[in-house]
């Protein structure tokens, strides 16, 4: 069956099907159309009061013509999205062991917490004196996040992990530009193993990037750094624990001598979930430092958003941390808006987003760290750690370890070279482990190991869980390893959908829906 | 520790199974005087109960919207959202999921990603948008990056009626990248003659419509301008649900388009997690920042989608990427989609009536105060009032009276001479009640 713009959406035609549908559907697996395939435009579910007549005051700037939305009643729409729902794969339907993403259990307490009123229900420009207790909450999580990273001081407002790292980079640049040496510090050292946002971020500021090379046994070594060091650099962005898995060992001697050089440290913190409690980052000498707090913090990762990244910041950098920030003033806090009304020691390179951050985030943040307590999130990151290497333990021997030599710390991270002649690639064997009811780990990343599958488990996954899923790779390793090719190459089999052509979809980009051509015209 | 599963027992075997002795072996990396012996100095783990004795008593100390007439606008807005929303959006399978790099099991999220980029292209008036930015103001400074791609020119103007906020975070962006920015003077009352700023250095014009006064813009004289120059015409909002009722910025020439999604769907939250809509002229569609869905088939030939041209993107290109974002603001994208598909035209559009009825209705019953003057022509639902005083020394009379009355212009453009003027929003929770308190308080204020 074709729909009305010309494209395949019928599953009764299926090759694949054993026993074919009517309806397309299987059981719980509803095959469901798009909205604009049966929303209706003169359709509504909300009941809206009609407002009286009045003068109106829109200068003539009116809509002439229909915008094409269409709507639901309410129980389309409910039935709607419920299907979508049912499409996709959560934490909460199982194990998501998605390396250097930290797909840990999200707490409902969090949920009730970030919609009570006195959160959920407040403007961000509504009088100071009337918000009181949510300038209480972010100073308190600011602390939180001060104690656990051993820093001076934090940046709170970056909307997300990225953004977060941008900030840390600004004050950065604006730390160097204060000490004149805007026009010849330019150069970020990045290691090659790093995520793509580091260099990203970097350059979109006008940085040069240079690559710092990767040792054999997955780490930076400080002699390498000291190479590339010069009156040029301005600074180095690390992740650490890096994205190999492993803490890196000479972290201590990177930082003194990017310090000695007159240059910064950035630690990329995607991966602090392993050290919470552990070790203090401004302890190991670092000048910033982001905190995905739907990472390591718990906040949901929502299908890609929203996220938070608050940063840290050493002495170093702590003056030149963006507005908004809060200052207690007598027995009230206060919201400082404006670079002018910073005082004298402060110097904000500037604002990163309009109000104050992501208030809802911080909220199921600091209810998930009251909850844990500092004995709870030291917990945490050893069961994050003891998982994963517990994953290492039950499945070295069969898939291959890169860098052996160094315990991983919460993700465990194979290469290829095991799938060497069995004609199944590390893609292959991810798409098969959806059929047996996991999401796949993360592939092909980092960039520096052949065919990279890097698992994280977290510290939610119970030791029966983790049990079943070691067998199951085992199964799956055993199976490419005899050649059985086609469980693999066609997986998955039992998914919603069977592979996806992204080529096609680059090729030709179909972004949103247009409404069908008149069948006499389609016809012609 | 309930969001532990593991036993003192499971500890003990996994460690044996690992071959080591105790934990911290496992971190043998960290040099050991760095290693913590003890835990931080915060506070232990706590109960359910007890965590919410916390956060509820700093939750109790702050003024909810609901609670009181309330008339705070200037980028974030007080509408009513359906149940339904908040209840879907907290289905496990899109609450704990991730980006979909994995289409096969993701097909829940790309669809609605789908459908909201569709959304937000018939509602700009444009013909492509992405999966969202973090929110309006950094969807505006990626904007201006983006226009700078395109035209290979490193210089923006901005309106002074672009929201002062959204005007830092582009002009501290741009500044960071070594590009230029032209700010125009603040512009109460939508005088300003920007067309006269543009030269041949110009990549982008900004300009925001309703602007942060309130005031409705009229594009198509400053279209017109830009493409007679080779610059680009990025058109602004914040209130969404004003392109429910006024003439599309897409209808009007603009460029690229770029807004606060807020209204439709999302909650006030102090200012975030809020949704940035982005769209644009198909033929900047591989200079556009942010995540794109498109649609394809699978092995089987059936429909299906998956996230595309992510050759622009930081994970491939690294740092030659258009942009360094790795997130959009996917459940905020959602309560949008939910909210757009249960409003629909038909409710979007009633829903958009109401909201200029009651300001209208407002500003008729504020005109009639004396000494009080409302100086925004054309509106939406919000303008800007001149007082007969310091607004923000008003508005806190007011809130002591029960009545959070809206944002005096001072807070946004502090030091620029415009302490007497106030910037009200009246959406359609506020009732008649409403308005008459505000009249009332404010009667007694000045």
């Amino acid at each position: 069956m074709l729909n009305n713009q010309g494209r395949p959406t019928s599953a009764g035609e299926a090759t694949g099907s054993a026993h074919p549908t009517f309806t397309g559907n299987r059981a719980l697996m509803v095959e469901e159309a798009l909205l604009f395939e049966i929303g209706r435009a003169d359709t509504t579910g909300v009941d809206v009061v009609k407002a009286k007549p009045v003068k109106s005051r829109l200068g003539g700037q009116e809509r002439k013509k229909p915008i094409g939305l269409v709507g639901l009643s309410e129980p389309e729409a409910v039935r709607h999205f419920v299907r979508l729902s049912q499409k996709n794969y959560g934490i909460d339907t199982g194990l998501f062991p998605l390396g250097s993403c930290t797909m840990k259990h999200n707490p409902r307490l969090n949920e009730k917490m970030a919609r009570l009123p006195g959160f959920g229900d407040i403007h961000p420009l509504q009088p100071q004196s009337t918000v009181q207790g949510a300038l209480e909450l972010i100073e308190e999580l600011a602390r939180y996040l001060m104690v656990l990273t051993g820093t001076e001081a934090v940046a709170m407002s970056p909307k997300a992990g990225a953004h977060g790292e941008l900030a840390g980079m600004m004050a950065i640049k604006a730390a160097i530009e204060a000490k004149g040496e805007g026009a010849t510090r330019r150069v970020v050292l990045v290691p090659e193993s790093a995520h793509g946002t580091n260099p990203a971020t970097a350059a979109l500021i006008g940085f040069e990037v240079k690559p710092v090379p990767a040792r054999a046994d997955g780490t930076v070594h400080v002699r390498d750094v000291k190479k590339l060091l010069g009156p040029d650099v301005a600074a180095i962005m690390l992740t650490n624990p890096n994205t190999c898995g492993i803490f890196e060992p000479q972290v201590v001697e990177i930082a003194r001598a990017m310090k000695k050089a007159g240059a910064y440290f950035y630690c990329d913190g995607a991966n602090f979930n392993a050290i919470v409690g552990k070790a203090k980052p401004g302890d190991l000498g670092i000048d910033a430092m982001h905190i995905n707090l739907h990472k390591t913090f718990s906040t949901p990762h929502g299908g890609g958003g929203p996220g938070a990244g608050p940063v840290v910041l050493s002495k170093r950098l702590a003056a030149f941390a963006p507005v908004p920030f809060i200052r207690r003033k007598g027995k009230k806090l206060e919201l400082v808006e404006h670079a002018a009304d910073a005082g004298a020691k402060q110097k904000p390179f500037g604002r990163v987003t309009a109000f104050h951050g992501q208030m809802g985030m911080y909220v199921r943040a600091l209810s998930y760290m009251l909850s844990h307590g500092a004995d709870g999130m030291k917990q945490a990151s050893e069961d994050a750690v003891l998982n994963a290497n517990y994953i290492r333990a039950g499945l070295q021997d069969l898939m291959s370890l890169p860098f052996p030599k160094h315990p991983s710390m919460h993700e465990a991270l194979f290469d290829d070279a095991w799938l060497k002649d069995t004609g199944v690639t590390t893609l292959d064997f991810a798409k098969a482990m959806i059929d047996e009811g996991y999401h796949p780990m993360t592939m092909y990343f980092p960039l520096v190991v052949h065919g990279a599958m890097l698992i994280e488990p977290t510290e939610s996954e119970s030791r029966a869980s983790l049990d079943l899923f070691i067998m199951a790779l085992r199964d799956l390793a055993m199976r490419a390893k005899r050649g059985e090719t086609e469980r693999f190459s066609g997986a998955p089999y039992h998914a919603p959908r069977r592979r996806l052509d992204e080529t096609r979809a680059a090729r030709n980009p179909i972004l949103r829906w247009v409404p069908p051509q008149p069948i006499q015209q389609a016809a012609e | 520790m309930r969001y532990l599963p593991l036993s003192a027992e499971d500890r003990g075997a996994m460690l044996a199974k690992i071959g080591v002795k105790s934990v911290d072996d496992l971190f043998s990396d960290i040099p050991a005087d760095k290693l913590l012996k003890e835990p931080v100095a915060l506070s232990h783990h706590a109960s359910e109960l007890s965590v919410e004795r916390t956060l509820g008593a700093m939750a109790a100390k702050n003024i909810p919207a609901s609670s009181v007439p309330f008339f705070v606008g200037a980028g974030a807005y007080k509408h009513h959202v359906p149940a339904s929303v908040d209840h879907l959006i907290q289905r496990s399978e899109f609450l704990t999921s991730y980006t979909p790099y994995q289409p096969e099991i993701a097909q829940g999220t790309l669809q609605y990603l789908f459908e909201f980029q569709t959304q937000v292209a018939l509602l700009t008036g444009m013909e492509v948008a992405n999966a969202s930015m973090y929110d309006g103001s950094t969807g505006t400074g990626e904007a201006v990056l983006m226009a700078h791609r395109v035209t290979k020119r490193r210089k923006a103007v901005l309106s002074g009626g672009l929201h002062p906020q959204y005007a830092d975070v582009v002009r501290t962006l741009s500044e960071m990248a070594g590009d230029t920015v032209v700010s125009a003077k603040p512009d109460v009352t939508a005088t300003e003659d920007l067309a006269k700023l543009i030269d041949a250095e110009t990549s982008c014009i900004v300009v925001q419509s309703p602007d942060v006064f309130g005031n409705i813009r009229d594009l198509r004289p400053l279209a017109a301008a830009a493409q007679a120059k080779g610059a680009l015409l990025i058109a602004v909002f914040t209130e969404a649900m004003s392109l429910g009722l006024i003439e599309s910025p897409g209808a009007q020439g603009a460029d690229i388009v770029v807004g606060e999604g807020q209204s439709i769907g999302n909650g006030l939250n102090f200012g975030g997690p809020y949704v940035g809509l982005f769209a644009a002229k198909q033929k900047y569609v591989r200079q556009m920042p942010g995540r794109l869905c498109g649609e394809t088939v699978d092995a089987e030939g059936k429909r299906g989608f998956v996230l595309t041209l992510s050759t622009r993107e930081q994970h491939i290109r690294r740092d030659k990427a258009t942009s360094n974002i790795c997130t959009n603001s996917g459940l905020c994208c959602l309560a949008f989609t939910i909210h757009m598909t249960l409003l629909g035209e038909k409710g979007l559009r009633a829903t958009a009536e109401l909201n200029h009825a009651n300001a209208v209705e407002l500003a008729e019953m504020l005109e009639a105060v004396k000494g009080v003057k409302v100086l925004t022509s054309a509106f939406f639902n919000e303008f800007t009032l001149k007082l007969p005083g310091n607004a923000a020394e008003i508005i806190e009379k007011m809130a002591k009276k029960g009545v959070l009355a809206g944002v005096p212009v001072s807070r946004l453009l502090p030091g620029a001479g415009l302490d007497d003027l106030l910037i009200v929003a009246n959406t359609e929770i506020n009732t008649d009640q409403d308005r008459a308190a505000f009249v009332a308080a404010l009667k007694g204020a000045l």
